[in-house]
């Protein structure tokens, strides 16, 4: 018996960290070859690890949500050493492992004691330096400009590299503060995956369509109730049902009395059309340890409430644990954000591209409420209704947002209207 | 809002001999017939080829291979096109085209050296009959060609067969290679495995026709397989091969297929195809549908499939032991193979990189 260690492998050609998404084994589990004992995010997807090894597993070398540096130790695995592997066990670091940027070479060159300089082998030309002296090319360059020879400037850099601003200021200028630094100016961040997708969708949006905002308070109390007798009727036991699911309803409606709000822009040769959509396709955004994600309950409309609460809830979890297929996330025809949830009141949400209209909620909350001439406490909500000001004029937005608020304001009477019209 | 196109999907004009469901079916131009041990052997074939494919993904995945491209849901097309190959032809494969290297006899461990990154090839070309993996999109059907337009000088009746993708289809070196293949009547066949992505890009970025259309253009015939029908891939590819040595020239073979793994392990399908797609793909698998034909045939029993399951598994751990166990080559073979004969510069620079060696010392590198 021996512990075998698996350290995180460069899956990816040259990436240097993966974050542990998820382990799908724990100490004491049995692992065999080639079982899935991982999942991981680099830079470049999010993969499963398989085990090299067959044995019980010993120890997790790193928590969920850790980043992981390629080549550090992420489980051991007690178990009998393959009969045909080598002698002492190889960790493959010379493939897969990437470039490590600490750590003492493997090798050391020989004839390397200070004061030696090795003969040049070939004709060097007799300006280049032979000490080492780490600096990036840029930097090289700017010191060549100046005329300062850089083997002669102090170096401050964190790995004892000539930086930009140490040969500023050998040249007497004035020192540039640098322009990355994790501990004075602020941390710098990539944005990448998920968050850059979304980035780059708003960016697209607010730039395109001219937004229009509006928003409307609404005495939750009647939806509120709606909300409880629902998580009593028979077959919802296992379902969560939150106001979220009402105000869903309610855009759903409002779609369907007023069709132009769930409609798409398109550019044509001749100009631009506007495509309104029969079904109602109700994008939901989720805050997900990924960033900000809408998945989409197709054919939202035929849905009655305990289903459409089933469908969230199943959507919302799978975008949560990091599992939503592309189909999951594209072809929605108008979002629903709940800002709410964060204890806010409303805002000037952006319209998700290829579409022309948003409606954010905000917290449930009692405020002050004025009813036949007296002031009680009631709950009230904020709407806020974002819509493409080329596509929906005000009156059009205001009666699709009047329309979601009265349906809200009274559940019942709103649905026997429709039925009445 | 995309709605999912249904290119990609269907090919309703493809040579079909083996349906999805595993019913042989009748084609009015091809046929192929094979014995009942030949048709257990393709099944062989297959599932050994899938097993090389998926131990080599697990392997990637644990650091022991730099890169691999998986050719999971090709091997029809691509063990069925090396199987009708005659000893003396010579394949030009892709980086993909495990299945292929197969059928030529290369070891699955030459396969994988290179990925990692411990051979440049892996495999003597001439004496297995099959260049080594070209990475380089689309130059392979240059060398098809030229190799094939010396076959014709040499006055033989072998054929060439270069191996390509969809994405290759819009390169310039394939669309030259298809000029000089017509005009100059190269004894090659052109076998694209439409597998409908390049990287991330689907197949109508490639060409506004099907692929297989696009040969009418250069002036030879082009024809469209079910390339995850092994019986119609062999057909259709024996009488292509029959054309070349007869000296009717080049055919493009377009074997429409899927490539159910990601472009090669860097890569994350997720992110730009949908799950949907691949539904669709599963229920066409290529060994599946041989395996209920041979089944329903009563061709081969529960005994033989398990047999071969058995094999693949003992296959899979020679892979894995025998990749971990390669010797790391001496940095001096990286010059081997540059040129035929020697060459001043490459002696050079072979002497300056074993004077830096040298410079290190006796110790043994662990």
């Amino acid at each position: 018996m021996g512990a075998h260690v698996f350290s995180l492998p460069d899956v990816g050609e040259g990436l240097t960290e993966a974050e542990i998404l998820r382990w799908l084994v724990r100490p004491g589990d049995v692992v065999a070859v080639n079982q899935m004992i991982v999942e991981i995010e680099t830079a470049k997807a999010a993969v499963e690890l398989p085990c090299p090894f067959a044995g019980v597993v010993e120890e997790l070398h790193a928590a969920e949500g850790q980043i992981v540096a390629v080549g550090s130790p992420i489980i051991s695995v007690l178990g009998d050493v393959p009969a045909a592997a080598p002698g002492p066990q190889r960790q493959a670091v010379l493939v897969g492992y990437g470039v490590r940027e600490d750590g003492p070479p493997a090798r050391r060159r020989r004839r390397e004691a200070p004061g030696t300089v090795e003969a040049p082998e070939a004709a060097v030309q007799e300006h280049q330096p032979m000490t080492t002296v780490r600096a990036k090319p840029l930097v090289r360059k700017l010191a060549r400009e100046r005329g300062i020879d850089i083997s002669t400037v102090p170096a401050t850099g964190q790995h004892g590299e000539v930086t930009r601003s140490d040969v500023l200021a050998a040249a007497g200028g004035v020192a540039m503060p640098p322009s990355v630094s994790s501990d004075s100016a602020g941390d710098r961040v990539p944005v990448r995956g998920v968050q850059r997708a979304m980035a780059e969708a708003m960016v697209q949006s607010a730039f395109t369509a001219p937004h229009v905002t509006e928003w409307v308070d609404v005495d939750m109390s009647r939806a509120m109730e709606v909300v409880q007798r629902l998580r009593e009727a028979p077959g919802a036991a296992d379902v969560r049902i939150t106001p979220m699911i009402l105000v869903a309803a309610g855009l759903i409606r409002a779609a369907r009395l007023h069709p132009r709000i769930n409609s798409t822009w398109v550019d044509s040769a001749d100009g631009a059309d506007v495509v309104i959509h029969r079904a109602v396709h109700l994008g939901i955004a989720a805050d997900t340890p990924r960033g900000l994600l809408v998945p989409t309950i197709k054919n939202a409309s035929a849905l009655g409430l305990v289903d459409l609460a089933r469908q969230v809830q199943a959507l919302i979890d799978t975008a949560r644990a990091g599992r939503s297929t592309p189909a999951d996330l594209t072809g929605g025809t108008i979002t629903l954000t709940n800002v709410g949830v964060f204890g806010v009141d409303g805002g000037t949400p952006i319209i998700n591209p290829g579409q022309t209209s948003i409606l954010a909620m905000g917290r449930v909350i009692d405020r002050p409420w004025v009813v036949a001439g007296q002031v009680v406490a009631r709950p009230v909500m904020q709407l806020s209704f974002s819509f493409d000001h080329r596509v929906i004029d005000g009156a059009l937005g205001s009666r699709a947002l009047q329309s979601v608020a009265a349906f809200l304001q009274d559940p019942a009477l709103a649905l026997m209207m429709d039925d009445a019209g | 809002m995309t709605a999912v196109s249904l290119d990609g999907v269907r090919s309703p004009g493809a040579v079909q001999l083996l349906s999805p469901e595993g019913e042989r079916v009748a084609h009015p131009e091809y046929d192929i017939a094979l014995s009942d041990a030949e048709l257990r052997s393709l099944y062989r074939d297959l599932v050994l080829v899938r097993r090389v494919d998926t131990e080599a993904t697990a392997l990637q995945r644990q650091g022991e291979l730099g890169l691999w491209a998986s050719c999971l849901g090709q091997e029809a097309a691509q063990v069925g096109s090396g199987r009708v190959l005659r000893p003396g032809d010579f394949a030009f494969p892709t980086y993909r085209d495990h299945g292929v290297t197969w059928t030529r006899g290369v070891p699955p461990l030459d396969m994988l050296s290179m990925f990692r990154g411990v051979t440049n090839g892996g495999w003597d070309p001439l004496q297995k009959r099959c260049a080594p993996y070209t990475i380089v999109i689309g130059n392979q059907a240059l060398h098809g060609v030229g190799y094939a337009m010396g076959i014709r000088l040499d006055g033989s009746d072998d054929a060439a067969i270069a191996y390509f993708g969809d994405g290759a289809t819009a390169e310039g070196d394939v669309n030259e290679a298809f000029v000089f293949a017509s005009v100059f009547n190269a004894p090659v066949v052109f076998f694209c495995q439409n597998n409908q992505w390049a990287i991330s890009q689907p197949r109508d970025r490639q060409s506004r026709v099907p692929i297989y259309e696009r040969a009418a253009g250069f002036g030879f015939p082009g024809v469209q397989v079910d390339g995850n029908d092994i019986l119609a891939v062999m057909a259709v590819t024996r009488h292509a091969l029959d054309r070349a040595r007869a000296g009717e020239g080049p055919t493009l073979i377009e074997a429409f297929t899927y490539r159910m793994a990601a472009h090669t392990s860097s890569d994350d399908p997720t992110r730009y195809r949908h799950a949907d797609e691949l539904e669709v793909w599963r229920l066409r698998d290529p060994i599946e549908r041989l395996k209920v034909f041979l089944a329903r045939q009563g061709l081969a029993d529960r005994q033989f499939f398990d047999q071969v399951e058995r094999e693949a598994d003992e296959l899979a751990v020679v892979v894995r032991d025998g990749v971990r166990a390669m010797p790391e080559p001496p940095s001096q073979a990286m010059f081997d193979h540059v040129y035929a004969e020697p060459h001043r510069l490459i002696e050079e620079q072979r002497r300056a990189v074993a004077d830096y060696d040298a410079s290190f010392g006796d110790e043994v590198h662990a």
